[in-house]
């Protein structure tokens, strides 16, 4: 009404503004309070719905070779420093096999050389970072599902279970290898492979070598580095502390599709 | 039902008071109330992650596609923070870039984000839920508000309102409400901008930045230009919104925050019956 009530309300605003800090919502980082529960209850909904709307093979955007503007930028893990990897890694992952194992016909494991003997899959896709970031890069890489052919995968199965040579985090524990999962819709579909390739050159140590998994309808951290075994399962939940992912243990969703 | 309302309204009109919101219209607009403070919080701190925007579909790292970014640099006096918008640098120490107690490097200050600590895995968290809860209420509203025709009667500007929009944008400059029964020409325009274009526009480039429905919804990326540009225009919509709500609290304030405050709480508000006429 008056220009004195507008001068009041500004005013009033700036003091709501300074003594806003929402540290009084920092409960809402406790992973074990019972609030985070029912907030969490939104990713399940969210795979959910997206698995609805999703077809089982509906594709991820790829793009044209003119969209590789630059390097793929390396993040998480860059260079593992346990002794098995650099091991290897010394040899240029010529004693380096890729396993199948678990719930499957017969186990089988395949070396770098066998690997590049199958029929490969090439596709330019953008690499979605959960801090903001993306970038294009052509990946090549093995069908998963050709793998999962070769061992026959078992009916009981839900999950591909991911074990990596990388070691994250550190402090008291030492850190702890990397692990991921996914449902088998993500695992046979037909952009989800075993890459040993980026942009033409051999998949760089920085990028995951000597095998990267993508899974290309995911966020970054659901893209595996230096995997070693792949091992199909009825659970994922006797990963790590049991959310499936080492970032789902450590606050993140478990299936990365937003 | 609405015989009671018919009722209180014959009651109520001689005390000046008219039944002007529904409760689908007060319902709906305190849920969104809560889910916006708590989507801008998270969001911010989600934008703290990689506190910069970028156009097209991937960020420049080997290029320049970046239209602003936040950043910290040691200079001659100390650690400063600065704020780049559209290639100008602009020192912005304390609020962008560095800020706190003992200043810290991020985007946003620790009081603009939830939690206050860094923690993208939480502000995601909480971010989705509340984001669930928004489209729900969203559909509710459309819902309800085609079947009432709020939206048709009440929010969206006809031809008659917008030939006063002049005599309104005058009316505001001096502070001068009428306090019809039915929103002002510049209400219904604001209110139809939020609801109609910055609502949905909000939603669309949020799932604009999902791998996953980018697969299942390719058109979304190029009808936002890519996911790069896509999560610009969140942010851009994002400041369009909190425009929105300083101005809404300084209206509410000005025009009588008691009687807006009932209205949009019971339902009855009162119309001055001096002075200007209403629109009925």
């Amino acid at each position: 009404m008056t220009r004195r009530n507008l001068l009041r309300a500004s005013g009033s605003l700036v003091a709501a503004s300074t003594l806003a800090g929402c540290d009084q919502f920092d409960f809402l980082g406790q992973r074990d309070h019972k609030m985070r529960d029912v907030l969490e209850s939104a990713n399940s909904l969210t795979y959910r719905v997206q698995r609805m709307l999703l077809g089982p093979n509906a594709l991820a955007p790829e793009y044209g070779p003119s969209e590789i503007r630059q390097g793929q930028r390396p993040n998480g893990s860059t260079n593992p420093q346990t002794a098995e990897y650099l091991a290897l890694k010394a040899n240029d992952f010529a004693d380096y096999r890729l396993k199948i194992t678990g719930l499957v016909e017969r186990e089988v494991s395949f070396s770098l050389d066998e690997l590049r003997r199958m029929t490969a899959r090439s596709q330019i896709t953008r690499h979605d970072c959960v801090e903001g970031w993306s970038c294009i890069a052509k990946w090549t890489g093995t069908p998963l599902s050709a793998l999962l052919k070769e061992a026959g995968v078992k009916a009981e199965a839900k999950f591909a279970l991911f074990h990596c040579y990388d070691v994250l985090g550190g402090g008291l524990s030492g850190g702890e290898a990397y692990y991921e999962s996914c449902d088998l819709i993500d695992a046979n579909h037909p952009q989800t492979i075993a890459a040993y390739g980026l942009n033409d050159e051999v998949l760089p140590v920085s990028n995951g070598a000597p095998v990267r998994v993508r899974i290309e309808r995911a966020l970054g951290y659901k893209q595996p580095k230096y995997v070693y075994e792949i091992e199909l399962s009825a659970t994922n939940t006797q990963l790590g502390q049991g959310q499936g992912s080492y970032w789902a243990d450590h606050g993140y969703d478990w299936y990365a599709g937003i | 039902m609405p015989n009671d309302i018919a009722e209180k309204q014959t009651r109520k009109s001689r005390d000046g008071l008219v039944y002007r919101q529904s409760v689908w219209t007060r319902v709906t607009h305190w849920v969104w109330a809560i889910c916006l403070f708590f989507l801008l919080l998270t969001g911010l701190q989600i934008f703290n992650a990689h506190p910069s925007l970028y156009i097209g579909q991937q960020s420049g790292f080997g290029f320049d596609n970046s239209i602003l970014s936040m950043s910290a640099e040691n200079t001659e006096n100390g650690p400063r923070g600065y704020t780049t918008v559209f290639g100008q640098k602009i020192d912005t120490t304390g609020l962008f870039g560095l800020s706190g107690p003992r200043p810290s490097v991020q985007g946003f200050p620790a009081w603009a984000t939830i939690p206050s600590y860094r923690d993208l895995g939480t502000g995601r968290v909480v971010h989705f839920f509340f984001a669930w809860v928004f489209v729900g209420t969203m559909l509710v509203w459309l819902v309800a508000s085609l079947v009432n025709r709020h939206l048709w009667r009440d929010v969206v500007p006809k031809g008659r309102d917008l030939r006063r929009i002049g005599q309104d944008i005058r009316d505001h400059l001096r502070l001068r409400f009428d306090h019809g029964a039915k929103y002002n020409v510049l209400q219904k325009l604001s209110y139809s901008v939020v609801l109609l274009v910055l609502f949905p526009l909000m939603v669309l480039t949020g799932l604009s930045m999902s791998p996953a429905m980018n697969a299942a919804w390719p058109w979304l990326l190029e009808v936002f230009g890519g996911r790069q540009t896509a999560r610009t225009i969140h942010f851009a919509v994002m400041l369009l919104l909190v425009g929105f709500f300083i101005i809404h609290i300084l209206m509410v304030v000005a025009a009588g925050p008691i009687n807006e405050l009932r209205s949009m709480i019971t339902g009855w508000y009162r119309v001055k019956k001096t002075g200007a006429k209403s629109d009925e």
